[in-house]
């Protein structure tokens, strides 16, 4: 479903962000990606979707190839690709709603969008997405009236509505407290099996992404140093992807917390 | 302990002085001073003439305890009329010609060369003075209010461009990266991403330039322009005190109220 063939980012100062990375993502995989800080985890996913320009190497999302596509190429495929941010990137002097509706600006005209008239079809898409995320009564609130967990909740919703194949998830818990944390961790994968939907979601925390996703990628220096199952993490590939340190404590903790109910 | 800490401990600790040596310090202090001295005894100030002269001021401040608005009311309001009718016009257009330019003016979303272009509007529209713009245009266009409606919807382009663009080049990037990750077209980009985040400055900037281009169609008057300032102008011209004293008074209550809106308006947006 998307295939990365040789991806790399070199920035103007000569940090090579991206070594060469070769990916394959099936469909309907949720895959998570490790790593430091600085190891090319964000400029891997903003890669794909364009929000860096890949210095050289192939992304394919289904048959398009992106890496080549032109402005308006570029802004079709983008529908298909769903983002969700650190700092849920909502735009806060806006609603609720029109944060959720700004996710099919790719789909209509520029004076429908202007003027608020989204189709009907698309409304009540909208107000069915915040009911599943648990926000319906919070449509017509501006979104910097929202606590941490709400906001991300809307900016799972804003990304849905693109009806995308692949969801690109930049650390979407690292703002938010444990608890939430998980909740908005067990919503991304639920909302993405019940949709058949794809996500690469770059995450700090590993015990939380060893909880919840099928597969895990380690970055390190822009290159991949680990690719398997959640198991396969053991204290030594945890080294050779963070360096050196104590890892048994972080891996137990997975066995010994037990799982809250979405509330 | 450390040899570093041991040194340390129990001495004194100050802040480190903005230029390291003592004696450009101190050069630099005495120079300040004895210029601020030979400054102050090089100004010629001829007594007899201020004598003169407080005698008239007198007269004009006497006049302002009993200011005429009756004798020239028609004119008063004609000019006052005018003045309005500059002011909202000019604020309007320049406005809406600023918004673009402030797009292309924003480094973070313009590409060089509209950026060049627009930077370089704005810093002609700065550069030139709101006076020799007027005295320029009244020469091309004759006297009266156009000068002063084209005079200042220029000095606005300049003004409202350049603090908008600095507002846009502020923003969150990440609002803006977010919608430009859903695939919209750069006028919906503009519109949802970076609109929502500039638009209390924006209208802040609007009501401040409102004021401002009042405060100037005054002055724009006494070189031609038209509006209360030529109205003023004949007053001082005919040595009516005490109408250009309610002239005065009448700018002044203006410039207030609008002050008190323009505060009104941009805590409510905020």
């Amino acid at each position: 479903m998307l295939r990365l063939e040789k991806l790399t980012k070199t920035y103007r100062t000569g940090d090579q962000a991206l070594k060469a990375v070769d990916l394959d993502v099936p469909k309907g995989q949720v895959l998570a990606l490790i790593g430091p800080s600085g190891a090319g985890k964000s400029t891997l996913i903003r890669s794909i979707n364009r929000l860096v320009e890949p210095t050289s190497g192939k992304a394919w999302l289904g048959d398009v190839e992106l890496t080549s596509l032109g402005g308006a190429g570029l802004r079709r495929e983008r529908r298909r690709m769903g983002m969700i941010f650190q700092e849920y990137a909502l735009v806060e002097r806006l609603t609720v709603m029109e944060n959720v509706l700004s996710g099919r600006l790719g789909y209509v005209g520029f004076w429908r969008s202007f003027l608020r008239r989204f189709p009907q079809s698309d409304v009540d898409e909208a107000f069915r997405l915040l009911d599943r995320v648990g926000l319906l009564a919070m449509a017509d609130k501006r979104a910097d009236e929202l606590s941490g967990g709400q906001r991300q909740r809307v900016g799972i919703a804003r990304a849905l509505i693109q009806n995308p194949a692949l969801l690109l998830v930049d650390e979407p818990t690292a703002s938010l407290d444990p608890k939430t944390s998980r909740q908005i961790m067990r919503l991304i994968c639920e909302l993405c099996a019940e949709r058949g939907l794809a996500a690469i979601i770059n995450i700090h925390d590993v015990a939380l992404a060893q909880m919840f996703v099928a597969r895990v990628v380690g970055l390190r220096a822009g290159a991949i140093e680990f690719d398997g199952l959640p198991d396969g993490l053991t204290p030594e590939v945890l080294t050779t992807i963070y360096g050196e340190e104590d890892w048994q404590a972080t891996i137990d903790k997975v066995d010994d917390e037990e799982d809250e109910a979405v509330a | 302990m450390s040899g570093v800490l041991a040194e340390r401990i129990g001495r004194p600790w100050k802040k480190p002085p903005l230029i390291k040596s003592a004696a450009w310090r101190w050069g630099l202090g005495i120079a300040a001073l004895v210029y601020l001295v030979l400054a102050i005894g090089s100004i010629e100030v001829n007594w007899s003439r201020v004598y003169e002269g407080l005698e008239r001021g007198w007269a004009f401040i006497v006049a302002f305890a009993n200011p005429d608005f009756n004798s020239r009311a028609s004119d008063i309001t004609e000019g006052m009329i005018e003045s309005v009718i500059i002011t909202i016009t000019s604020t309007v257009v320049g406005i809406a010609i600023s918004i673009p330019i402030a797009l292309g003016a924003a480094g973070n979303i313009a590409p060089m060369p509209v950026y060049l272009i627009c930077r370089g509007i704005v810093a002609l529209s700065r550069a030139l003075n709101e006076i020799i713009v007027a005295i320029l245009l009244v020469a091309i266009f004759g006297f009266g209010p156009l000068a002063g409606f084209l005079t200042l919807s220029f000095a606005t382009i300049g003004f409202l461009s350049k603090l908008l663009a600095e507002d846009i080049e502020n923003m969150d990037r990440s609002q803006a990266e977010a919608i430009k990750a859903t695939g919209p077209s750069w006028l919906q980009w503009i519109n949802y991403g970076v609109q929502p985040q500039v638009m209390p400055r924006l209208i802040g900037l609007s009501m401040y330039r409102l004021d401002i281009n009042f405060r100037e169609s005054a002055v724009l008057g006494l070189v031609g322009a038209g509006g209360i300032g030529a109205t003023l102008n004949t007053a001082f011209d005919r040595y009516e005190f005490d109408t250009a004293a309610a002239i005065l008074l009448i700018i002044i209550v203006t410039v207030m109220a609008l002050e008190y809106l323009s505060g009104i308006i941009r805590a409510r947006v905020q």
